[in-house]
């Protein structure tokens, strides 16, 4: 009896460290599949979705978004789609988002991951829908292969906007070419575009030349740095700026004094 | 019949449900709509996986109330009343595995593979990996690995590779391990044994009936739960049983039944004994 202790205790510390071995090699297998799915970027959401990250957390994967699309637009992603398996998705390609204006996609969601408040808009003290909200990504002109920009008359996009004229104009430009005609190019406007994908079921080219990307994609960012010297209201984020000073060793001394001295140099 | 009641009984609601999510999807009926992550019932109750909200609590969601009220309405079933039965009367894997497992005595596989040493304790550890990396990654980690989730979708919206989950799982439980999935690996089934521990619908055993024949030992895909057979009358109160009833359905003798209330009886009356 005695004599077995040892082994039992030895038995019993081989098997945790082999418990603890299997889980290392599992949760490395495990977080590095994971971290793959969560990279994917061009992925568009529902109507009213949080922030991809926050999504991710937040979607239950239920489906019951993509049910109450009248228009089936709305999918979960399958195994083998390359998307987090499971998460609602669209492709405006096949078929758009036709912004409903009763948004039934967004109240069903019971998580909170479709965000109901910012697809609302008060009216005399009264919540509604406001499809025009929603900002899933940003339309983007190939320029080289939109055939407006060539010069030929199209303008399809333009006219499947539901946001005509305000997330899509048509600029007029002098086709120096011909010197004759004119161009009707297709511009978007990022701040007005849902990002609904139907300019890009529209167009006429056989691989669409305008296509919408989710913004985290489409969209650059200037930084606080620049400002718009000419617009009053960006202008005035300089009001509260403060000047900032580095004080260092030369900056102690007066310019020309810094300049002329040649410390050990000669 | 009164052989296979339960299991009708079993296949019908497996199915049953199955149906009602698929109807909602495909034919817009208003019933059961969602899958067994999320659901509404009559568009009005919400139901959810309490697994799944745990993870996301883990993962640092901040979620509507209409998901945490499901989740508790669906925790509160199983643990007070269910018990682990999410196992054998919900989850559509179940009937992946159980063909496995007749497979499996059919072919006498069990008699002539080696056995493999796996712990029954594996799946708890997968639960709180499941759980720390939720943490670490920031999502739900098991729900994005789920082949319970990818499969039941599939049979809902649509397969894809998600048959592959059913497959693997097949082979898995047919040529690796009696039981393999379910009765080791699975952190959900891990869960809903923690859940359901003081559960009160319990199968219950008469030592006095009982001839020793040891069928439902064999039958048992959690067999450590019988440990009483033959020795002790009382009910079964480990919560790995996932009421599935085989047990009761292939005793000869009438040892086995169900009862709703016996827990509740036994822990009185053990109390009585002691006061
Ligand atoms: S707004 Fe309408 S078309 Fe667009 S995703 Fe929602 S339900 Fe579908
Ligand atoms: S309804 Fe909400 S939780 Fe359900 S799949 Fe859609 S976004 Fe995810
Ligand atoms: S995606 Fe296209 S159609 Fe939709 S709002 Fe933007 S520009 Fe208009
Ligand atoms: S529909 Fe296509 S080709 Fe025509 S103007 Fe728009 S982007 Fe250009
Ligand atoms: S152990 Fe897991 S896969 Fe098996 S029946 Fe239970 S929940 Fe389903």
């Amino acid at each position: 009896m005695r004599k077995e202790l040892p082994n039992d205790r030895r038995k019993f510390i081989l098997s945790m460290a082999r418990g603890v071995g299997l889980s290392a090699m599992g949760a490395l297998v495990w977080s590095a599949y994971v971290d793959e799915v969560k990279a994917a970027p061009l992925i568009l959401r529902p109507p009213g979705a949080l922030d991809e990250p926050d999504f991710l957390k937040t979607c239950i994967k239920c489906g019951l978004c993509v049910e109450a699309c009248p228009y089936d637009t709305l999918m979960l992603a399958q195994p083998g789609d390359n998307n987090p398996i499971g998460t609602p998705f669209f492709v405006p390609r096949d078929i758009p988002c036709y912004m409903c204006d009763d948004i039934p996609c967004v109240p069903v969601c019971p998580t909170g991951a479709l965000v109901q408040d910012s697809v609302t808009t008060e009216v005399e003290d009264e919540l509604t829908w406001d499809i025009t909200k929603i900002d899933m990504g940003l339309a983007v002109v190939d320029v080289e292969s939109c055939i407006a920009f060539w010069g030929i008359q199209c303008d399809a996009c333009y006219r499947a906007c539901p946001l005509m004229d305000e997330a899509i104009t048509l600029q007029y430009d002098k086709n120096e070419r011909t010197g004759k005609h004119a161009f009707l190019k297709p511009i978007v406007h990022a701040d007005a575009c849902t990002g609904c994908g139907l300019c890009e079921r529209a167009c006429v080219t056989k691989k669409p030349a305008i296509y919408v990307l989710p913004n985290e994609v489409a969209l650059g960012e200037v930084g606080d740095h620049y400002i718009k010297g000419w617009d009053k209201a960006d202008e005035s984020r300089l009001k509260d700026a403060k000047g900032g000073t580095t004080v260092t060793e030369r900056s102690n001394r007066s310019a020309v004094d810094s300049l002329n001295d040649t410390g050990d140099l000669y | 019949m009164r052989k296979i009641r339960y299991l009708l009984m079993r296949r019908f609601t497996q199915i049953g449900i199955l149906v009602l999510y698929f109807g909602a999807n495909a034919y817009g009926w208003k019933i059961l709509q969602g899958n067994l992550s999320a659901s509404s019932l009559f568009e009005t109750v919400p139901l959810a996986d309490p697994f799944a909200l745990l993870q996301m609590l883990f993962a640092g969601a901040v979620l509507a109330t209409d998901v945490i009220v499901g989740a508790l309405i669906i925790a509160l079933f199983y643990a007070v009343i269910g018990g682990r039965a999410f196992c054998s009367w919900v989850c559509p894997i179940n009937m992946v595995t159980d063909l496995a497992n007749w497979l499996r005595r059919r072919l006498g596989i069990s008699d002539v593979q080696k056995r493999v040493y796996m712990s029954r304790n594996v799946r708890y550890w997968v639960m709180a990996m499941a759980l720390l990396l939720s943490t670490a990654m920031g999502l739900a980690a098991f729900e994005i690995i789920s082949p319970i989730a990818m499969a039941h979708r599939g049979l809902v919206f649509g397969m894809g590779f998600g048959i592959g989950a059913l497959v693997i799982i097949f082979l898995f439980d047919l040529f690796v391990h009696e039981n393999a999935w379910c009765g080791y690996v699975c952190p959900l089934g891990g869960f809903y044994s923690i859940l359901g521990k003081f559960s009160l619908f319990r199968v219950k055993h008469d030592a006095e009936a009982c001839t020793l024949c040891m069928k439902c030992k064999e039958v048992c895909p959690e067999k450590e739960v019988l440990f009483m057979i033959g020795k002790n009358s009382g009910s079964v109160l480990m919560g790995a049983c996932t009421n599935c009833a085989r047990c009761i359905e292939v005793c000869d003798d009438d040892a086995l039944d169900f009862s709703i209330r016996s827990q509740l009886e036994q822990t009185i009356e053990q109390t009585k004994e002691k006061a």
